[in-house]
Order: structure tokens, then C-alpha cells, then sequence
């Protein structure tokens, strides 16, 4: 057992109102210079949807993330050999276009334009160009299913679905949607850094967070491609790749990530998970219905003596240890099973998890008359108006089994508060929910609690923050001792 | 025979200005400024003609770099099988046809750089520098092997003398007096460009990313003072 902690995640779309808050405090704080004009590290998209970049799902052509070949787990994007002969050009590297050519407006004209007959435009200015430019997209073009016949009718998730079904997501009357917020997973296989030739792309030993060292990096854009999610992005000014870096700067001091903090629906949680790191190739390797639970499985009960001692032999921290315990990511991944990895099937074992999204009652329209298609007073999960084929697709790499449990278990809690609190619900209906859905009253408390009234504290138990482990995680505080003096940076040597 | 003036320099003075100058600028920029130290993709800015402009320039000239080597490091060998006409022709018309290559890709870099508005933004007065000695540098190549079809024995009996003369610090330029211009301009140029080239995007050319065909696919870096030796990761 090789035992490691991971800073983990969890967003639970129940919650999300798609706001775009998250998003905003992340370009402020991280993309806003020269170059990453057009990078959204935490982006918000509304499915169905195409998203950005434009149909990333879509691995065909995309190549992101792992294939098992001959019994070989291997980058979808390229082979070793490869890897030197497409250097020069990535044969599916995005472009510009896949995303959108970022835009500001020409302001100073409603300034200084000469008097006129016409009211002065500030027309689009491309940030690429400095011209003036048609805006032909954005990075939420689709939001809240805007032009969804041009733009989630491409929604790639919908390979399996019948048309009876597509065209259920596109009727007024049975239509759905739901915010998918996404930032980088912080994978266990991240393909972004099987793919970087020049071994920039790395994840942190302590903490497991991936990031990108930016003097390593040459520029060869294998990692954008990689990452099945498209969460490393190219930087055209600098010629280097860049990413989300989960604010590790503010989760070393004890605050939570920009866009967790920010977070207005409060959906996000962030937490400590153990993981056995001696099982990760078995598991990436597992036919697309197993993934799920072994990926689970990879994760260590943090109480379990043998963990802990295995821990401490890894020289994990007993305060890390500590917050292992308290991390409302164990309780929503491991405890109450709930919260699932998006596409697990692109194998890269990613460590955010999404409680999937409960969805309205489905109505049917007849005779002009819309009623609602169940008796009771919240959906039914088979019968939802989100199918639960395409969730399925998002959450359970094609496979509802773990979709339906979650879902049930979230009705389930539903059901069990509306009975306490409103009361127009019977108990025995409420236990029977619960029963069906594996819960007991106490767990559906606990996941109401960590669900509803969720505190700070609650949501974020950001591993230590004490100040002398925070600087060990960017320089060995050892590394000068016995070498320079104060305020000398270089070691002062005179040379000869 | 005392050479003249002109050759003396361009000969025997220039090659080590432009190589001491290269070996020193590529470590300091290394050690100094690792962050400048690799070229600036356009792929991400013009996705459509960047294929026919790369691939062909960098295939055309890596095969032709490597026929420059072998002529360099095997020289017998290679007299040897140019020692029949039709070989030696086979050989010359390769080289051409490579070169030809990395003519046609230049030229589609360049086009595109010209007519892209998006990519004048990332385009610096070095880069015009460098793509106009590669252009020179690679027309005088093909047409050497075109016009003076002797060129690649040339090479192997002549210059890999001269150039070992130069390594070993006494220059003979006997080998290389009598050259033709055109031959005498590429062997100029070849040392400007190395001498050019730590100041340009051309450093990539030094961290080609070898060490990734024997890596391992994950890696970690441990920042504080640790841990397990020899883990799985
Ligand atoms: S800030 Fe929170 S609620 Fe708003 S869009 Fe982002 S994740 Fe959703």
C-alpha cells in the first residue's frame, strides 16, 4: 500500500444556478494577461451543450485521455514514437476557433468619436489582433440552451440516447437543463502529464495537485490535446502551456480556491482524500463498467489503523491525516457514494466528482393541456426529464447503475425532509424512499446537513495550513542552511 | 599558397567567433533565461496552412541536416558510393528533392506569416532575421546540388577535412580556397546561422525532448525533503 493525499473536490450540480461567479474570480486572479484572454480555467457550461471548447467531449477527434490497446494502457493521442515526429504539428491540437477569439470593446470611441448625426458604437476589438472583429462566439455561447438547436443538439453525450429521447430535451414543455462547472480535475493519471515530452506537466507529491513548470516547459502543446477535459490551455504570447493550479498559493495558506470562495450556490466542497497509489495502473486499465468502483476503491478509509500507519509511513502528516477524517469529499465519493467522476471512461481517474443533477417533473403537452406525467410531488429518477441515459453518459461512463443510486439517494433525502418539514408526505412513503435508495434517516440527516446548511468550514478542510508545511511544498526550508546569510539569495561565494 | 584576406576571415577567424559565441549565449540563456528557452508555436492562431509549412520545412531539412553529418562523420563511405555516376546522382537528387521540401514549407511559413494577421502579433524582426538566412541558406543548398552535382563528394573529400582542421585548431583553408562562391557562401552562412542561433526561437532545436521515450508516464516532484525511494509513480 502506497499511501497519498490528494487535495479532492466535489460540486454538486443540484446547487449550481449558473451563475458564472466562479468563473469570473478565476479570470481575475489568473487569466487575464496577454495570451489567456480566451482561457477559462473554471468554466461553466449548460447541458446538453456543446461546451468549451466546442464538443470536447468528443475524443474522436480530440484524442484526450486513456485507450486500453492489446491490453496496454496508452495516450489516445499519440504513441512514444510519435510523440517526436508530431511535434512540430499536433495533428489534433485545438485551435483558436475551437475555443473563441477573445474580444474587448473600442470604449474611448463613445468618448472621442466626433459629433454626429449617429450615437458613437464601441465596436468588438479582437485581443488577439488588436482589429476591430465580428464576434462570432463565446466561451458560454450556448448558456441556458441558447440556440440549442445549432448548439446542444451536437451535445456528443447524446450517442446513446433514441430519438424519443433527444427530442424530449427539445421540447418546451420536457425540456431540461443543468450547469456542469469544470475546472481541472487534478487526475491520478492525468494524461497532460504522460503527454508533456519535456516533463513540465507534474503532479505535487503532498498533495496531488498537477501543475505546470512553466521554465520546463518548450512549448510542444502535446498536453492540450491529452487532457481529455481540456483544462491545459496554450498561452500564443509566451508559447507555453498553462492551467488551473487549484489557487495552491491560497489552499497552502488555509483559503479555499477563488472559484470555491466565490461560489454563490455554495456547491463546492474541497477536502482531503487518502488514495493507494500502487493500484492506479490496475484500475485505469479496467474495462469502462468497473471504473467507478475501483476508483473508489482506490481511496483509503483514513480511519483504518493499517492506512494510518501506512501513512505515517509515507511520511504523511498526522494534521493532513486529521483532515482526511473531516473531508466532506470522503463523506460525498466514498461514505454515501453520491458524488461521481465525470467520464471516467477517458481513464485519467479524475479527482472532482459531481453529485448529479435531480431535475424537474416530466410533463407531457396533449390537446394543448400540459400535465405533469407522475402523481407524485417530486420526479421519478427513470422517468426524469434530464434521461438518465445521457447522465449516464456525463457520470457513469455510459453505465446508469451508479447514476440511478446517487439519484435515488438524493430523492430519497428529499422525500425524508419534506416529510419532517412540511409534512403533506407520509412517513411510511418517506422510509419507504429511503430503504430503496440504501439510506437510513441518520445518513439522509447527514447529507441534508452537509447539502443545505453546509458552513465554511463545512465545505472546505483544506489540509494544513501551518505556515512551515506551506513552504515546504515550493522550496526545502533547508536548502540555504549553513550556505547564506540574510537576504542573500545566491550563496555568497567570491569566486576566485 | 597565401589565402586571401577575405577567405582568412570568413574561414578561419569567423567559424570560432560563431561557435564560441553560440556555446556560450546557449548555456547563459539556458541558466538565465530558462523561460525564453524554446520556439513559439502559430498552430493554436492558423490551424490550416500550418501543417503544409511545418511538417515538409522540418522533415526536408532534418533529412538533409543528416546527410550533411554523414558526409561530416563517414566520409569514405560516402566517396565510396558516390564513386558511381549513377549513385552519386541518386545521392545529389535525394538531397535536392529534401531540400526542395524544406523550400516549399519555408515558403508556406512565410506566406502564411505575411498574410496572417493574428500571427504578425507573435512575429519579431528576429524571426524575419532567421527566416530569411534559413531561406537563403537552403535555395544555395539546392541549388549547389542541382548545379554543382559534385557537391556531396565535395563535401566528403574536401570540407570534412577543413572542418576537422578546424576542430583541431589549425585551420587548413587550402580545402576550401578553391570552392565556388556559392559553396563558400553556404559554409559562410551555416556558421552565421549557428552563431545567430542562441539568440533566436532556434533553441528549441537543443531541448528536443529525447529523455521522453525512456519515461515513465506519470510524473511526481515532491518539494519537501523526502520520501519513498524507488515508488511505483
Ligand atoms: S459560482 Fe457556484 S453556483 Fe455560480 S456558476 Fe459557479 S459553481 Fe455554479
Amino acid at each position: 500500500m502506497d499511501v497519498r493525499s490528494q487535495i479532492s473536490m466535489v460540486f454538486h450540480l443540484d446547487k449550481c444556478i449558473g451563475c458564472h461567479t466562479c468563473s469570473i474570480a478565476c479570470k481575475n486572479i489568473w487569466t487575464d494577461r496577454g495570451g489567456t484572454e480566451y482561457m477559462w480555467w473554471n468554466n461553466v457550461e449548460t447541458k446538453p451543450g456543446t461546451g468549451y471548447p466546442t464538443r470536447w467531449e468528443d475524443q474522436e477527434s480530440y484524442r484526450g485521455g486513456w485507450e486500453v490497446k492489446d491490453g496496454e494502457l496508452r495516450l489516445k493521442s499519440m504513441s512514444k514514437a510519435r510523440s517526436l515526429t508530431d511535434l512540430f504539428h499536433h495533428p489534433s491540437q485545438p485551435a483558436l476557433d475551437e475555443y473563441y477569439e477573445p474580444w474587448t470593446y473600442d470604449y474611448q470611441n463613445l468618448f472621442n468619436a466626433p459629433e454626429g448625426d449617429d450615437q458613437p458604437t464601441a465596436r468588438p476589438v479582437s485581443m488577439v489582433t488588436g482589429r476591430h472583429t465580428e464576434i462570432k462566439a463565446g466561451p458560454n455561447w450556448d448558456d441556458d440552451l441558447g440556440g440549442s438547436p445549432v448548439y446542444a443538439a451536437n451535445d456528443p453525450n447524446f450517442s446513446n440516447l433514441n430519438d424519443e429521447q433527444r427530442a424530449q430535451l427539445f421540447a418546451v414543455e420536457r425540456l431540461a437543463m443543468f450547469y456542469f462547472p469544470r475546472i481541472c480535475n487534478h487526475c491520478l493519471n492525468p494524461g497532460c502529464v504522460a503527454a508533456c515530452p519535456s516533463g513540465a506537466l507534474h503532479k505535487r507529491g503532498e498533495d496531488g495537485i498537477v501543475l505546470l513548470d512553466q521554465t520546463r516547459c518548450r512549448g510542444w502543446r502535446a498536453c492540450v490535446p491529452a487532457c481529455p477535459y481540456k483544462k491545459t490551455f496554450y498561452n500564443w504570447k509566451t508559447g507555453k502551456s498553462e492551467k488551473c493550479i487549484l489557487c495552491f498559493p491560497r489552499v497552502e495558506t488555509g483559503q479555499a480556491p477563488a472559484c470555491f470562495h466565490s461560489c454563490v450556490g455554495r456547491i463546492r466542497y474541497l477536502g482531503v482524500l487518502l488514495y493507494d497509489a500502487d493500484k492506479l495502473e490496475l484500475t485505469a486499465s479496467l474495462p469502462d463498467e468497473e471504473l467507478i468502483e475501483a476508483h473508489r476503491d482506490m481511496i483509503l478509509d483514513p480511519n483504518d489503523p493499517a492506512v494510518i500507519a501506512a501513512a505515517r509511513r509515507n511520511g504523511i502528516h498526522d494534521s493532513v491525516m486529521e483532515s482526511a477524517r473531516k473531508s466532506p469529499v470522503y463523506q460525498f465519493v466514498k461514505v454515501w457514494k453520491i458524488a461521481l467522476p465525470p467520464h471516467i471512461e477517458y481513464r485519467t481517474l479524475p479527482m472532482l466528482f459531481y453529485v448529479p443533477p435531480l431535475s424537474p417533473v416530466l410533463s407531457s403537452k396533449s390537446e394543448g393541456v400540459i400535465k405533469n406525467e407522475t402523481e407524485t410531488l417530486f420526479h421519478e429518477v427513470d422517468n426524469a426529464r434530464a434521461p438518465l441515459a445521457y447522465l449516464a453518459r456525463l457520470f457513469g461512463a455510459g453505465h446508469a447503475a451508479k447514476v440511478r443510486y446517487a439519484l435515488k439517494k438524493e430523492l430519497a433525502v428529499r422525500l425524508h425532509r419534506r416529510a419532517l418539514e412540511v409534512g403533506d408526505l407520509d412517513r411510511a412513503a418517506a422510509d419507504r424512499a429511503l430503504l430503496e435508495a440504501d439510506c437510513t434517516a441518520q445518513e439522509a440527516e447527514a447529507i441534508y446537513k452537509l447539502t443545505a446548511l453546509c458552513t465554511f468550514d463545512d465545505r472546505f478542510v483544506i489540509p494544513p495550513s501551518h505556515r512551515e508545511m506551506a513552504i515546504e511544498m515550493l522550496e526545502d526550508p533547508q536548502e540555504r542552511k549553513q550556505a547564506a546569510g540574510f537576504g542573500f539569495l545566491a550563496g555568497p561565494r567570491r569566486g576566485a | 599558397m597565401n589565402p586571401a584576406y577575405p577567405d582568412t576571415f570568413l574561414f578561419a577567424i569567423f567559424p570560432y567567433v560563431a561557435l564560441a559565441v553560440c556555446a556560450i549565449e546557449s548555456l547563459r540563456r539556458y541558466y538565465a533565461q530558462p523561460f525564453t528557452y524554446s520556439s513559439l508555436s502559430s498552430q493554436f492562431l492558423e490551424n490550416q496552412y500550418h501543417f503544409w509549412g511545418i511538417v515538409p520545412f522540418h522533415f526536408g531539412l532534418m533529412a538533409v541536416l543528416a546527410g550533411h553529418l554523414a558526409a561530416f562523420f563517414v566520409p569514405r563511405t560516402l566517396l565510396l558510393w558516390n564513386s558511381v555516376p549513377a549513385r552519386l546522382y541518386l545521392l545529389e537528387a535525394t538531397g535536392f528533392i529534401f531540400a526542395l521540401l524544406a523550400l516549399i514549407g519555408l515558403t508556406n511559413l512565410i506566406v502564411r506569416r505575411i498574410t496572417e494577421p493574428a500571427l504578425r502579433v507573435v512575429t519579431t524582426p528576429m524571426d524575419w532575421v532567421v527566416l530569411a538566412l534559413l531561406a537563403g541558406q537552403i535555395s544555395l543548398g539546392a541549388y549547389i546540388a542541382l548545379f554543382r552535382p559534385w557537391g556531396s563528394s565535395w563535401f566528403a573529400a574536401s570540407l570534412t577535412p577543413y572542418l576537422w582542421s578546424l576542430l583541431k585548431l589549425s585551420p587548413d583553408l587550402s580545402y576550401v580556397a578553391t570552392m565556388p562562391l556559392t559553396v563558400k557562401l553556404h559554409i559562410t552562412g551555416a556558421f552565421a546561422l549557428a552563431g545567430l542561433l542562441p539568440f533566436t526561437r532556434l533553441v528549441h532545436l537543443l531541448v528536443m525532448p529525447l529523455p521522453y521515450l525512456w519515461r515513465r508516464p506519470q510524473v511526481v516532484r515532491w518539494t519537501g525533503p523526502r520520501r519513498i525511494q524507488g515508488a511505483s509513480l
